[in-house]
């Protein structure tokens, strides 16, 4: 145990990741780190996940070439990644489906989970419908208002809801809760968390439950156009349909991989979440990593029109990418990802999440610049049905859900 | 050497936290000078922090109502420096990783020592990630205070075995806050300390009676409360010195008897 102690610096991306957590919770994230060392690969283990992947939650999920949306842009071709079309609605169930498969192995009866839009408390709820484990989910405040047919639907799947009242009533107060109440009670419970952050080895689980989307993707491209994209979008919150969509492509270095930050009203404006322009480096919720804050290092109140996206720091292994330059982040506005919303509903026919519609926004910005030949694969993270009242609102429409 | 030993010589000691700042500067300096006064051995001036994740809602509010009224961590510094005008007792800082970080932990600790603070313990950084912090720490003079919890088991006796200036237990599982009872078998984990260490060990989460502090001090070398007095801080706005004064003392009586 001790030589453990004096050696550790694992789950590092560069500078970025660690292990910031009260001490009660130290040997519980080991445990979890062993577990998940041993089980990913356990040939039972990973043919289990596989069979939930493939005949629960609906995988391989399509690659979608949106040839109304090349044709109307006059660029690349562009390609849909339609995590949307997975059970649940978005990318979510694919991190849950392990994690709670990995906490049954482990011997746990409880889950608990943060959520900012609902999507990952939805997937959390029914993971643990399916493996029988009692649920808890927490969400700020704010957010259980936004989104309220999400609060339903994740009690309708046998869980516990907390509305969390505490700080800025959102997603980040949300992980605080979620983290607060696991030092309570690590015995029986898992934390799922829901994104690529977090202490070590949260970061470098979801990822790799997440990376299931660039390994089909890569396949399904490479067998369609016979060719790599040369880019590759998707939205970034916490980043884990980020680090997901890009994972598989970063060796291969002719591929551009870009994330789609929220910028509210406006980078320069107080009211945005965008991590990768506003933020700087920093440890919270137990990662080095970027965050917005002031000068004392109090965590700044972030706004975005998506709760998915209004998160006030970023996965470490995003930051490292940025870092090195591997990949680049770019601000997205309310505005323009309301048009996004707007424009693949009536162009496609497919109505995305307003935090996918982020990354489309960035693909009808960029695409008429690009070559016919060249290629974009775009990750629609989830669909966008829990939106619409909110986008209706947006537009000055009072609708009744 | 550090002050803090002082507060463990021949006697049990009674170390008081309130968040610095809460409900404002002048009221937060008169409530340490109250505690001071009325015989603390040792206290903790939490640097307040916007999201305490260590923290049960009273101790979360508290740190609301310090940052509302402009408290930062250099007007911490300051009151550090106006309560070493008149008190040599031992002062710690209590917050969080990032305050220290992205203040820089070499400035923070410089400065902090300048002002009179003698050590600081951070509940989100634990035993592997300390390298952060404890080098600048060291450089000005400061010690670096491990925490050990009721889940710690094999890691106890490698932890204390490091310790400087005082070994914080963390009684129960959980946040901070007040608790009607404790459960953890404290005994056995005060025995791996003592077995690996003559740093004191003081126990802290839950603690608000003086019949609590009595059992605690049996078992270990002090005992800490924070949320109870941070709540007769809440409830009684600029009367809370006096009643302050009064809570302290009633402790104290419990941990000498």
């Amino acid at each position: 145990m001790s030589e453990i102690l004096e050696n550790a610096v694992k789950g590092r991306f560069g500078e970025f990741g660690g292990q910031y957590i009260p001490e009660t919770l130290m040997n519980e994230i080991h445990k979890l780190e062993a577990a998940y060392e041993h089980y990913k690969n356990d040939p039972e283990f990973c043919a289990e996940l596989d069979k939930l992947n493939r005949e629960y939650a609906g995988r391989p999920s399509l690659l979608y070439y949106a040839e109304k949306m090349t044709r109307d842009l006059g660029g690349a071709k562009i390609y849909l990644k339609r995590e949307d079309l997975n059970h649940t609605g978005s990318h979510k169930i694919n991190n849950v489906l392990g994690q709670v498969l990995l906490a049954k192995k482990m011997g746990k009866t409880r889950v608990i989970a943060e959520t900012g839009a609902g999507q990952h408390g939805v997937a959390t709820a029914t993971a643990a419908a399916l493996m029988d484990m009692e649920c808890e989910i927490f969400m700020g405040e704010e957010d259980t208002i936004r989104q309220s047919l999400n609060v339903y639907r994740m009690e309708l799947l046998g869980a516990k809801v907390h509305a969390v009242k505490t700080g800025t009533r959102v997603l980040k107060d949300a992980v605080n809760e979620a983290m607060r109440e696991w030092t309570g009670r690590v015995d029986d419970t898992l934390y799922v968390l829901g994104s690529v952050m977090g202490p070590h080895p949260f970061p470098t689980i979801v990822r790799d439950f997440q990376s299931v989307i660039s390994k089909e993707s890569r396949a399904q491209i490479l067998e369609a156009e016979g060719k790599l994209p040369d880019v590759v979008i998707a939205c970034v919150g916490g980043g884990s349909n980020a680090i997901g969509s890009f994972y598989e492509y970063i060796k291969d270095e002719g591929v551009q991989l870009i994330g789609c930050e929220a910028a509210g009203l406006g980078v320069d404006n107080p009211k945005n979440a965008a991590t990768m322009a506003n933020g700087s480096l920093g440890i919270f919720h137990g990662m080095k990593s970027l965050f917005c804050q002031d000068k004392y290092g109090q965590i700044a109140p972030v706004y975005s029109i998506s709760a998915g996206l209004d998160y006030p720091g970023i996965g470490p292994e995003h930051a490292y990418l940025a870092s090195i330059g591997r990949a680049q982040y770019v601000p997205i506005t309310d505005e323009e990802a309301v048009r996004a919303f707007e424009y693949l509903s009536k162009t496609e026919g497919i109505i995305p999440a307003i935090e996918s519609s982020h990354a489309v926004a960035h693909v009808m910005k960029i695409a008429p610049e690009m070559p016919k030949d060249s290629i974009i694969v775009c990750t629609i993270s989830g669909r966008g049905d829990k939106d619409v009242a909110a986008i209706a609102r947006y537009r000055g429409v009072e609708i009744y859900e | 050497m550090s002050r803090i030993k002082n507060a463990f010589d021949n006697k049990k000691a009674f170390i008081a936290f309130l968040t610095a700042g809460d409900p404002d500067y002048e009221t937060s300096l008169n409530n340490f000078r109250a505690v001071i006064e009325a015989g603390a051995d040792l206290i903790e001036v939490g640097i307040p922090f916007s999201d305490p994740i260590a923290e049960g809602p009273v101790i979360q509010e508290a740190d609301i109502r310090a940052l509302s009224s402009g408290m930062t961590t250099d007007k911490v510094f300051r009151l550090v420096k106006d309560l070493r005008k008149d008190y040599d007792l031992p002062i710690v800082f209590m917050t969080y990783a990032n305050p220290v970080y992205h203040y820089g932990a070499d400035e923070f600790f410089k400065n902090a020592s300048e002002a009179g603070a003698d050590g600081i313990i951070i509940p989100d950084c634990p035993f592997e990630e300390r390298g952060e912090f404890e080098g600048s720490a060291a450089k000005y003079g400061m010690d670096f205070i491990s925490m050990i919890a009721p889940t710690s088991e094999d890691r106890i006796k490698t932890i204390a075995s490091q310790a400087k200036g005082f070994i914080y237990v963390v009684s129960s599982l959980g946040v901070t806050g007040v608790r009607s009872e404790i459960t953890t078998d404290l005994d056995s984990i005060i025995k791996l300390i003592k077995e690996a260490t003559d740093t004191p060990a003081a126990i802290g989460f839950g603690i608000s009676t003086p019949a609590q502090a009595a059992e605690m001090s049996k078992k270990a070398d002090g005992v800490i409360v924070g949320s109870a007095m941070v709540r007769i801080v809440a409830e009684n706005g600029k009367d809370a010195p006096a009643k302050l004064a009064e809570y302290v003392k009633s402790m104290k009586a419990g941990i000498n008897i």
